[in-house]
């Protein structure tokens, strides 16, 4: 083992010395990473259009389109409106994970993270950040949903501790598409594969639920498939717990009677599993 | 005493799979000097620097970076060394300055130490005044400095590039030339990968040749140059009946004559600038019209076809030559990113 080198004082036509560095650890380099983000939403605002316009246009669709013709079992006297935002706000986080693979597969391309992994930096910041701001940025869709939901006559009624249950609950689980994100990011070698993947995954999974409509109405074997949908728990807890017409048909699956619990189970267990494929798939796109 | 050598590389390899990209790779680079590691695309040059600036693992062997070793010390290596990676690497939606100050703030150096080194950087690559435009709107080159910039926020001795000059224009490709000159002149230890013969040549000390992963050749330029055969005169007629005539007149003088009918061209190999002006003088008493009359020095193919006996396996696609040749160009090949 050699010695470090002693005297390199190079000079680069600059009236500094070599400035002293102290990495500053992982939140703090996280937060320049998330810093980064807002910027790039700052200077392309277009990027928030997943979490504002698409779903605002969801809502409009469902909300007076297609509503008038779905039958909400069961329940008489329905808001099809009120029903419908829980749905769509689980739509909603449930693109986190489009968010993370999106940019995080840009930066890949472009080499950036590269230029991040030659710096003393911690190596976990780059993936944390990334995590952070897309939460945000799917936050940001929450924000937009709730007040469009207002305008459209979407009321919270289960008391403010529900309520606040519920929006934890929503982070949870894009805590956990983040983890997919991630993987499919690091997985895929280019935006338009990401694209790929993650239209013709997520749209269905997120329409193979309880979001727009009740899967009491589908053939048997979908309705199965919707009602352990993931999603599903997550959109029936928040109606749950928004009191948004949670009433559900007397032979509706057990996981919709839990709806709460299975849905923190589902976050825990997606994440569980998908964090060390992610981990891996990311190392090894990056470390060779 | 002499100094401890800025960057060594020790039996470095890498394989993928059943490939080995990097095979028993193994240089010194004392401090101050420019090491310039030339093949083509494919050759392991990026595979190597990836090695040496621990974003990759070596598979046996390792690397010291200012005395830090690569595989233990990681960290170390990170704060003493800057990379420029051959896509630059900037965030395209920030501008120039946010790009260093970011870069400033991860290395954890003081807000006021970084902001004024940023200032310095862009001002030092004759970006000051795009300093606050998104990257997006800057050209090619500029980019390029910005990258160098970003690599040199905290002041690195040991800096490495990975063909800095890709895609470059030829007066873009000068300025860099320039400025990595003023860096070593500071005192910065150079390691840059190159498929140019002619960027080797100018910048670089001492040149390692890599083909398939492995070092067949190391030395000055001017040591490669020699090993690889003599420059040649190249001829070009303005009338194809002229072309007998002209092989008449170069023949006594050279030897040796390749005559290319159909191009009007006729190659015969030169020693260097005496050859030259007597067969310019020839020519001119002649009376015969032509069209180019240049020296061609060897190209990174003739060094390869010297070195190795096949060519060098890449696709031409770009050209080289800085402009400083009045004859033919080197014609070896640019582009490509994967070159891991």
């Amino acid at each position: 083992m050699s010695t470090p080198t002693a005297g390199l004082q190079p000079g680069i036509g600059l009236t500094t010395d070599r400035p002293e560095i102290h990495p500053r650890g992982v939140l703090a380099e996280s937060l320049v990473m998330v810093r980064r983000n807002l910027r790039h939403i700052k200077r392309q605002p277009e990027m928030l259009m997943d979490v504002t316009i698409q779903p605002i246009m969801f809502v409009l669709l469902f909300a007076y389109v297609f509503g008038g013709s779905i039958q909400i079992g069961g329940q008489s006297g329905v808001n099809y409106r009120e029903w419908l935002l829980p749905g769509i706000m689980g739509q909603t986080m449930a693109f986190a994970s489009f968010i993370v693979a999106i940019g995080l597969n840009n930066d890949l391309d472009k080499g950036i993270i590269d230029r991040f992994r030659s710096l003393p930096m911690s190596r976990s910041s780059v993936l944390v950040g990334r995590s952070l701001a897309a939460l945000l940025h799917s936050s940001i869709g929450i924000v937009v949903m709730a007040l469009t939901g207002l305008v459209i006559g979407w009321r919270i009624g289960g008391g403010p501790a529900n309520a606040v249950l519920a929006f934890l609950l929503l982070l949870a689980f894009g805590f956990a598409m983040i983890w997919i994100g991630i993987w499919v990011g690091s997985a895929m070698r280019s935006v338009e594969a990401v694209n790929g993947v993650m239209f013709t995954t997520m749209f269905p999974i997120t329409f193979l639920a309880n979001t727009f409509a009740p899967p009491a109405n589908m053939p048997t074997w979908l309705r199965t498939i919707a009602e352990w949908n993931p999603i599903s728990a997550l959109v029936q807890a928040l109606r749950e717990l928004w009191d948004n017409y949670p009433d559900l048909a007397p032979s509706a699956a057990w996981p919709l009677r839990h709806a709460v619990w299975v849905s923190l189970g589902w976050s825990v267990l997606i994440t569980v599993v998908v964090a060390p494929l992610a981990l891996r798939a990311y190392r090894r796109r990056t470390t060779d | 005493m002499p100094a401890d050598p800025a960057v060594e590389a020790d039996h470095l390899v890498k394989t993928f799979g059943d490939k080995k990209a990097v095979d028993d790779v193994s240089f010194v680079v004392p401090q101050g000097t420019v090491l310039g590691l030339l093949g083509p695309n494919g050759a392991g040059k990026t595979t190597t620097v990836r090695m040496m600036t621990t974003l990759s693992v070596p598979t046996s062997g390792t690397a010291r970076v200012a005395g830090y070793d690569v595989i233990s010390q990681p960290d170390q290596v990170r704060r003493n060394m800057g990379l420029t990676g051959q896509a630059a690497s900037v965030d395209e939606l920030l501008t120039g300055r946010e790009n260093l100050r970011m870069i400033g703030e991860l290395y954890g150096i003081k807000p006021g130490v970084a902001k004024r080194i940023s200032g310095e950087l862009l001002e030092r690559f004759s970006l000051a005044d795009a300093a606050d435009k998104v990257v997006k709107q800057y050209s090619g080159g500029m980019r390029r400095r910005l990258d160098l910039a970003a690599s040199l926020v905290a002041v690195p001795p040991v800096l490495f590039l990975d063909e800095p000059t890709t895609g470059l224009d030829p007066r873009s490709r000068q300025e860099l030339w320039d400025a990595l000159r003023e860096l070593v002149k500071g005192g910065t230890t150079l390691v840059l990968t190159t498929q140019y013969l002619e960027e080797a040549d100018r910048l670089a000390d001492e040149v390692v040749v890599i083909d398939q992963g492995r070092i067949i050749a190391a030395g000055t330029p001017l040591q490669l140059k020699d090993s690889s055969g003599q420059a040649a005169v190249v001829v070009t007629m303005s009338h194809p009946e002229d072309v007998a005539a002209a092989e008449a007149i170069l023949a006594p003088l050279t030897g040796e004559v390749h005559v290319d009918a159909d191009a009007r061209q006729l190659t015969a190999p030169a020693a260097g600038l005496s050859d030259m002006t007597r067969i310019a003088e020839a020519f001119s008493a002649s009376g015969l019209e032509i069209d180019d009359l240049g020296l061609k020095r060897p190209s990174l193919d003739d060094v390869f076809l010297a070195l190795t006996g096949h060519r060098a396996e890449s696709e031409p696609s770009e050209d080289a030559a800085g402009g400083s040749d009045s004859g033919t160009a080197p014609t070896e090949a640019s582009t490509g990113k994967g070159n891991r």
